[in-house]
């Protein structure tokens, strides 16, 4: 694809710009911005691969890491704001499901220890974990605040705030991992996944392509669990304090 | 004869409490006495649920102190104290599940069970048919879940048992079988009770001791009989209020 081809693909952009002008839904600013910041954004990651592959420098593969971690970990936090500490226990949470994924697909010789390779992988990873703790911390708010009676009765009844918290932790844990496994099980059926897309696109053998998915499949539902798991023990104990009472105003 | 000293079980001294800012209780100095049933009185809003959740460790003062048995309860164990100041709520939330699973729940949160004879002990105490028993809770009527509410309370054994508003959207019949539940749990284990309730009849009725709080501060306490003839103006009107 060369640039005057991309260029025509503009028309995709132009249709829904048109219609929406058309229709007054008033979504025309937002489509322009959400175009010019991809073209930008996806343009300038790019050129960094590039150079990251090219230079094959651990500093640079590192350095790409922890970009990738701080632009998830700011745009997880703000679903967090109530929780103390998010910014802290969402770096965790990203470092632990990296370290691990890597450590055991490097470690097990399943990818070569390569930026071309480290770097992709990461991301799929880093931006499901992301969108995991989004989804975990949207529920988990919204159950603390559902259930705050509930907390309060159990704790009012001798109990520790491990176990006043259990139910709405449990929700939120399943709640935000059930995409992932529900996905899952119709993959391939109704939309061919990116990577494997990607790869066939590229050129590579459709079986092959699918073995990559696969691998890709598995570890985004460790992903998933390990991501919901490790935030929500890491949150709970913000919502009380050393005397054990629930740091949460009442309603009334 | 003088009348016997009273023995505070729960023992108030300067304590002030605040939300987001705003003061709800004011320099409350005061004493429950052990073994008696203190009806706490007052206007919506002058602070009697949030006082009960300070006696139970559900919120922190933010000066002042609160002694169980003339310990400060900063010396509990929190778990220990609860169980010890048990507190029946307003609304009686329950847990998913049955009667059973709700009555068990005090034991379960100490890695013990409750034998199902001694669930219905429990429910023949408070007045609940045993064929309740495997029946989901969130279904009872009010009245029902009232009688599961302080049923579990009392699984823990408390010495001193804090009744918030618990018969205000109970049906005559159903409040008349709770005042006696009250009497007969404060007749057989003298457990101590500190009862809200918004019905000054009610009090009068029910109490031997009485707190009338107001606009977060303690207005009145004494002997029950003091809301027949209140000295203090703010007391008089508000108890004429109620009786109009």
């Amino acid at each position: 694809m060369n640039v005057l081809t991309l260029s025509l693909a503009l028309i995709f952009v132009l249709i829904p710009l048109l219609l929406a002008k058309t229709f007054q839904l008033d979504l025309e600013r937002d489509m322009v911005v959400a175009v010019v910041r991809s073209i930008i954004q996806l343009l300038l990651v790019g050129y960094i691969l590039q150079f990251v592959f090219d230079s094959e420098h651990f500093l640079y593969i590192l350095l790409m890491l922890t970009l990738m971690i701080a632009a998830a970990v700011q745009n997880a936090r703000k679903k967090g704001a109530a929780i103390r500490g998010i910014g802290w226990k969402l770096t965790v949470t990203f470092v632990f499901i990296e370290v691990l994924t890597q450590g055991i697909l490097i470690g097990f010789r399943i990818t070569p220890a390569s930026a071309q390779y480290i770097i992709p992988i990461s991301g799929m990873v880093i931006g499901n974990s992301m969108v995991l703790a989004i989804l975990f911390l949207n529920r988990f708010t919204a159950e603390v605040k559902g259930r705050q009676e509930e907390t309060e009765l159990i704790l009012s009844l001798g109990g520790t705030p491990k176990q006043a918290i259990h139910q709405p932790l449990i929700a939120s844990i399943k709640a935000s991992t059930i995409p992932t496994i529900e996905s899952q099980k119709t993959i391939g059926l109704v939309q061919l996944p990116g990577t494997m897309s990607g790869q066939i696109i590229a050129g590579a053998s459709p079986v092959q392509a699918v073995q990559f998915q696969l691998l890709i499949l598995f570890l985004l539902l460790t992903t998933a669990v390990i991501t919901s798991l490790l935030l929500g023990y890491l949150s709970y104990p913000a919502l009380f304090n050393e005397r054990m009472q629930f740091l949460q105003e009442p309603s009334d | 004869m003088l009348p016997d000293p009273l023995v505070p079980a729960l023992r108030f001294h300067r304590v002030n409490y605040s939300a987001s800012g705003v003061p709800i209780l004011k320099n409350i100095t005061g004493i429950f006495p052990k073994g008696k049933i203190t009806a706490v009185v007052g206007p919506s809003g002058a602070g009697k649920s949030t006082l009960f959740r300070l006696c139970n460790g559900l919120r922190p003062p933010d000066s002042g102190e609160i002694y169980v048995n003339e310990k400060p309860i900063a010396d509990y164990d929190p778990p220990e104290l609860r169980r010890k100041v048990g507190i029946a709520m307003q609304n009686a939330p329950m847990v998913d599940g049955t009667v059973m699973e709700n009555l068990e729940l005090p034991k379960k949160l100490q890695g013990k069970r409750l034998s199902e004879r001694e669930a219905f002990q429990w429910m023949d105490l408070v007045g609940l048919e045993s064929r309740f028993l495997h029946h989901p809770a969130k279904e009872l009527s009010g009245g029902q879940r009232q009688k599961v509410s302080i049923a579990r309370t009392l699984v823990n054994r408390p010495e001193i048992l804090l009744l918030d508003e618990i018969t205000s959207s109970l049906d005559p019949v159903s409040t008349q079988d709770i005042e006696e539940l009250i009497l007969r749990i404060n007749g057989e284990f003298g457990t101590t009770i500190l009862w809200i309730t918004h019905a000054l009849e009610q009090a009068i009725r029910i109490g031997n001791y009485t707190w009338v709080l107001m606009d977060g501060e303690l207005a009145a306490s004494g002997e029950i009989s003091l809301l027949r003839s209140p000295a203090d103006e703010r007391v008089k009107r508000f108890v004429k209020g109620e009786e109009d």
